[in-house]
């Protein structure tokens, strides 16, 4: 048991790579708390994750809502007394091609990936400071280190995460919180099925390992790095990509 | 309530340091130690603790122990 006794807020936690993540991290004796946007979802995945560790919950929680989520945050610590992992996932695409990207898709994608890892960060790190301890991990993405067309909003927020990170693990760093950025390359999820069969192709044919990755490929490197086997690891980005990024 | 008694008490907690070294005069980095995350921690005791809302410009100004309790005693009354 790696996690054990270790409290972990993952947004995004109902489904895909989050919920891989959060029955990694309970498969490991954390306690897990999901946020999400629909009860019913959060519901599944919470009945699901206490059959392999008590105490899993969840809440209904907008990242873009700073009052909501330090009001969330709020409970949570007072709930269990401690949070000592928090996983910024929550993410969404609008894809397009830039000429016609309208300024709505632009700001739903900057806010909800990026504003949302700043939002949950912020909350989360008062309580990480007074224990003197914490692991942030930011989902971004190698768009955010390659770029993508057809992708500006995406990769700019992914980017803007993996700076975020940077400046999270310096600010923190003096009060042992560690803060890393995770970069999945193609994993197969629900987000991606929405991408066309050309995007797909075209990037099967570039990554050297020659497949997709799966959720558990990323949940594996999330466990490592909140485990404290990576205790002297921080401000990182790691690539989970099959080799795309190299 | 002794706001006096209740800052001093924040700060010996907060920062971890002796009643004693916790003057009047003593500036929180330079005296007690202090860094800026602390500054920072310091502060938001104080807005929990006394159920206020310190701006960033006037947090700014609060360099000793002795400003922090002016300002405290003045904006509760």
């Amino acid at each position: 048991m790696r996690l054990e006794n270790k409290v972990a807020v993952i947004t995004g936690g109902a489904r895909g790579i989050g919920y891989s993540i959060a029955e990694k991290f309970a498969s490991e004796g954390a306690k897990v708390v999901i946020l999400d946007l629909n009860q019913d979802s959060i519901d599944k995945a919470v009945a699901k994750l206490n059959k392999l560790q008590e105490d899993a919950t969840g809440y209904i929680a907008d990242v873009t809502n700073s009052q909501q989520i330090t009001d969330i945050f709020k409970q949570i610590y007072k709930r269990f007394k401690q949070i000592d992992i928090l996983v910024n996932n929550a993410g969404i695409t609008k894809d397009n091609l830039m000429m016609r990207m309208k300024e709505e898709d632009w700001d739903a994608v900057i806010n909800v990936n990026l504003k949302g890892t700043f939002n949950c960060t912020q909350k989360v790190s008062r309580y990480m400071m007074k224990q003197k301890n914490g692991v942030i991990l930011n989902i971004a993405s190698v768009i955010g280190i390659m770029g993508n067309a057809g992708q500006a909003n995406y990769a700019a927020s992914k980017g803007g995460i993996i700076a975020l990170t940077k400046s999270t693990a310096k600010e923190f760093a003096s009060r042992n919180i560690r803060a890393n950025a995770i970069a999945p390359g193609f994993i197969k999820t629900e987000m991606t099925d929405n991408l066309s069969q050309e995007v797909i192709d075209k990037y099967a044919e570039v990554i050297p390992l020659n497949r997709m990755g799966t959720p558990h490929d990323v949940a594996n490197l999330c466990l490592f790095l909140a485990s404290e086997e990576a205790n002297y690891i921080t401000g990182q980005t790691i690539c989970v990509d099959g080799g795309l990024v190299m | 309530m002794d706001v006096t008694a209740k800052v001093k008490e924040i700060i010996v907690d907060e920062l971890g340091v002796d009643e004693n070294e916790v003057t009047m005069d003593a500036n929180f980095i330079e005296d007690l130690g202090a860094d800026s995350l602390d500054t920072v921690e310091l502060i938001m005791k104080f807005e929990e603790e006394f159920d206020i809302d310190i701006e960033d410009e006037e947090a700014e100004k609060l360099t000793t122990v002795g400003k922090a309790i002016e300002f405290l005693k003045e904006k509760l009354n």
